[in-house]
C-alpha cells in the first residue's frame, strides 16, 4: 500500500505544484491520477519512488517512509513506464527488458531468458528481441517499456501517461492489454493520464486532481461520472460524463432486432425501397459495410462493393455495455445498430430509442431499490 | 614528389614519430577529460570556471609553450616529453569542454527513465550516459586529433622530432620538394586519422544506423507524439 499523509511540494520558483495531498492507494488495485496539465498528478507519482521529494509531509511504500529508504534500492522495486517508454537507444529490446535483474545481480545471460518470457507475456514477437528500440513502431516500444517495467516482478508499477504518445487505434490495444495484465498480475499500478477516457477506462479507482494541486475527488470511476464532487471536476469530466456513464451499464437487455444483410457477389440481386439500408457481410458473416439504393446502382453499374458502401459504425459486441449499443446506433449510417458475436459475425440490429428505454428501466429498478433500501433503514436508524 | 619517392623510408619514420607524440597527448587527454568532465558537468560554477581555464590555455601560442614547459618541468629543451606535455594541455582544454557538451547531448527523459530504473549514478555515467554521447564525442575526439598533427609539427622549429622537419631542413637547403613531401605526409595523415576516428565512432554506436523501413508511418507517429500533455 502506498500512502500520502499531507504531502506538499514547491519548486524553488514558488508554484506549489502539490497541495497537502492525503491520499491511500489500495494495494493491488488499478489506481489512475487524472487531470489537466500542471495539476501536480505527474508530481505526485513521481515522489513515490523520490525522483522528486516533497517539501512536506511523508509518503509510505509499505509502511516505511520513502525518504528513509536508499532511492537507488527503491527504485529498482518499482516499476517505471513513462512515454514514448524511455528505452535505452543503445541497448536491444531484450536487454533493455533485462535492465533492472542485471541491476540487482542477476546474471546477464539468465535475465535475458527471463526477458524473453516477459516479452511475450505483452504479446512481442521473439524476433524483437535483437532490435534496438529506434526499429520498433511507437505501439512497439511502448510494450517493451511496460515488459521492462514487469521484469523484474516489481509490486508496483507507475506509469506516466504511457500510452499518450500512440495513435488512438495502438492505444486502445494497449489498453486492453494492460487490463489483461492487470487481470493476471494483480499489480499495485499508479497511472498517470490527462485523458478521462483513458483514467475511466482502465482505472479501479480514479484520483482527481484540480490546478493547484488539490486533490478534487478520490472515487470509482461510475462515482466520478455520476455523482462529481466538485464543478471542478464536473467540468473536467465534460459534458459527455452522461454518456461515458453508460459504460458501466450492462447491456446484454438491449433487445436485437433481424437485420437484412447480404453477401457481397449477391448484392446485386438485392431490392432496396428509396431510404432502405442492407447490411453488406463478407463469407464468414462478418459486416463489411452498409447499402443504400444509390450504392447498389453503383454496384450494378460495375463499382466494387467497397466503393458502394458506407463504412459502417462501430459495433456492439456480445456482453458489451450500453454505450457501446448507444454508439452503434448512432455512428451506423442506416441508424441501425450492428451487434456482433464474439467471432464478429452479425448477431443482430440495434435501435438507438430501445437502448434509451433500457437505460431509463435500469434507473427505475435503481430508484425503487434505493427508496425500498431507505425505508427498510429509516425506522431502525430512528 | 621524385624526393618523398627516393626518401619515402625516411619520411616513414618520421610519420611513426609524428604520430607518437600527436595521438599519445590525445590519449592522455581523454583520460583526463572524460572523468573530469562527467563529474564538472554536475556544478554550474564548476564548469564556468573549466571552461574559462581551457578557454586561456588553448590561447597559448604552442610555440611559447613548447619553449616554457622544459622550464617548469625541468626538462631538457629536446626532450619530445616537452610536446607531449604541451599537447596534452591543448588536448585536455579541448576535450574537457567536449565531454559536458557530449552528455548534455544525451536525451533528458533517456536519463530520466534509467534513473527511475534504479541506475546508481556512476552506473548510470559509465554504462548509458557516455555510450549515448559517443557520437558527439567522437565529432570533438576528431578535432583534437587533427589539431594535434598539425600542431606537432610547429615542434620541429624547437628540434623535435616529426613529419615537422621536412619543412625546417628543406626551408634552410631551400629545397621546395622535401617542404612539399611534408605538407603532404602530414594531410594524408591527418586525412586518414580523422577517416579512421569517424569509423571507430560508426563502430561504436551500432544502434544510430538502424532505421526501419516505413518512412510513413515513421511520420504519423511523430505527429501523434507531438499532441499536448
Amino acid at each position: 500500500m502506498i500512502r500520502f499523509d499531507g504531502v506538499t511540494k514547491q519548486f524553488p520558483d514558488g508554484t506549489t505544484a502539490v497541495d497537502r495531498l492525503d491520499l491511500e492507494i489500495v494495494e493491488g488495485a488499478f489506481t489512475v491520477f487524472v487531470g489537466p496539465s500542471g495539476c501536480g498528478k505527474t508530481t505526485s507519482m513521481r515522489m513515490i519512488n523520490r525522483m522528486i521529494a516533497p517539501s512536506s509531509g511523508r509518503i509510505e511504500v509499505d509502511g516505511r517512509d520513502v525518504a528513509s529508504v536508499d532511492p537507488v534500492a527503491l527504485r529498482r522495486g518499482i516499476g517505471y513506464v513513462i512515454q514514448s517508454a524511455g528505452l535505452l537507444p543503445h541497448r536491444t529490446v531484450v536487454d533493455n527488458v533485462a535492465t533492472v535483474p542485471v541491476l540487482t545481480g542477476t546474471s546477464r545471460r539468465q535475465a535475458r531468458r527471463e526477458a524473453m518470457a516477459v516479452l511475450e507475456r505483452v504479446g512481442l514477437d521473439a524476433s524483437l528481441a535483437t532490435r534496438y528500440p529506434a526499429q520498433l513502431s511507437g505501439g512497439q516500444q511502448q510494450r517493451v517499456g511496460v515488459a521492462r517495467a514487469l521484469a523484474a516482478d516489481p509490486p508496483i508499477l507507475l506509469m506516466d501517461e504511457p500510452f499518450s504518445a500512440v495513435d488512438p487505434v495502438v492505444r486502445e490495444d494497449l489498453q486492453k492489454e494492460m487490463l489483461r495484465l492487470q487481470a493476471d498480475l494483480e499489480k499495485t499500478i499508479v497511472f498517470v493520464t490527462h485523458d478521462i477516457d483513458e483514467a475511466v477506462r482502465l482505472g479501479d479507482r480514479i484520483a482527481v486532481f484540480g490546478t493547484g494541486g488539490v486533490l478534487q475527488q478520490y472515487d470509482t470511476p461510475d462515482r466520478v461520472l455520476s455523482s462529481p464532487a466538485t464543478d471542478f471536476v464536473a467540468s473536467f469530466v465534460g459534458r459527455d460524463r452522461g454518456y461515458r456513464g453508460l459504460s458501466f451499464r450492462d447491456g446484454s437487455s438491449v433487445p436485437l432486432h433481424p437485420l437484412s444483410t447480404t453477401r457481397a457477389e449477391s448484392a446485386t440481386e438485392v431490392r432496396l425501397e428509396p431510404s432502405e439500408w442492407v447490411l453488406v457481410v463478407d463469407e464468414a458473416d462478418r459486416p463489411r459495410g452498409w447499402m443504400d439504393v444509390t450504392g447498389l446502382e453503383g454496384v450494378r453499374a460495375g463499382h466494387s462493393i467497397d466503393e458502394s458502401t458506407a463504412a459502417g459504425g462501430s459495433l456492439f459486441p456480445e456482453g458489451g455495455d450500453l454505450r457501446q449499443a448507444l454508439d452503434a446506433a448512432i455512428s451506423s449510417p442506416s441508424g441501425i445498430g450492428v451487434a456482433v458475436r464474439r467471432d464478429g459475425s452479425v448477431l443482430g440490429g440495434i435501435d438507438a430509442t430501445e437502448v434509451l428505454a433500457v437505460l431509463a428501466a435500469q434507473r427505475g429498478t435503481e430508484a425503487s431499490e434505493r427508496s425500498r433500501a431507505f425505508t427498510e433503514s429509516g425506522p431502525a436508524a430512528g | 614528389m621524385r624526393w618523398l619517392v627516393d626518401n619515402f623510408d625516411t619520411v616513414l619514420d618520421l610519420t611513426g614519430t609524428h604520430l607518437y607524440l600527436s595521438l599519445l597527448p590525445l590519449l592522455i587527454g581523454l583520460v583526463i577529460a572524460v572523468p573530469v568532465g562527467s563529474i564538472i558537468r554536475a556544478s554550474r560554477w564548476a564548469r564556468r570556471l573549466t571552461l574559462v581555464v581551457a578557454s586561456i590555455a588553448f590561447t597559448i601560442p604552442s610555440l611559447a609553450l613548447f619553449v616554457t614547459v622544459p622550464l617548469i618541468a625541468g626538462l631538457r629543451i629536446l626532450d619530445p616529453l616537452n610536446v607531449v606535455i604541451a599537447l596534452t594541455v591543448y588536448s585536455t582544454a579541448l576535450l574537457i569542454r567536449a565531454v559536458p557538451e557530449a552528455l548534455d547531448s544525451v536525451p533528458p527523459d533517456v536519463v530520466d527513465a534509467a534513473t527511475a530504473m534504479g541506475f546508481g549514478r556512476f552506473r548510470r555515467t559509465v554504462t548509458v550516459e557516455l555510450p549515448l554521447a559517443l557520437p558527439v564525442l567522437t565529432a570533438g575526439v576528431r578535432v583534437v586529433a587533427v589539431t594535434n598533427i598539425s600542431l606537432v609539427s610547429v615542434g620541429s622549429v624547437i628540434g623535435i622530432g616529426g613529419l615537422g622537419q621536412l619543412f625546417t631542413q628543406g626551408y634552410q637547403r631551400n629545397f621546395p620538394d622535401q617542404i612539399l613531401a611534408g605538407i603532404i605526409a602530414i594531410v594524408v595523415l591527418a586525412l586518414f586519422f580523422d577517416a579512421a576516428l569517424y569509423l571507430v565512432g560508426r563502430l561504436l554506436t551500432p544502434w544510430t544506423r538502424t532505421r526501419r523501413s516505413g518512412g510513413s508511418r515513421v511520420v504519423t507517429e511523430r505527429s501523434a507524439a507531438g499532441e499536448p500533455t
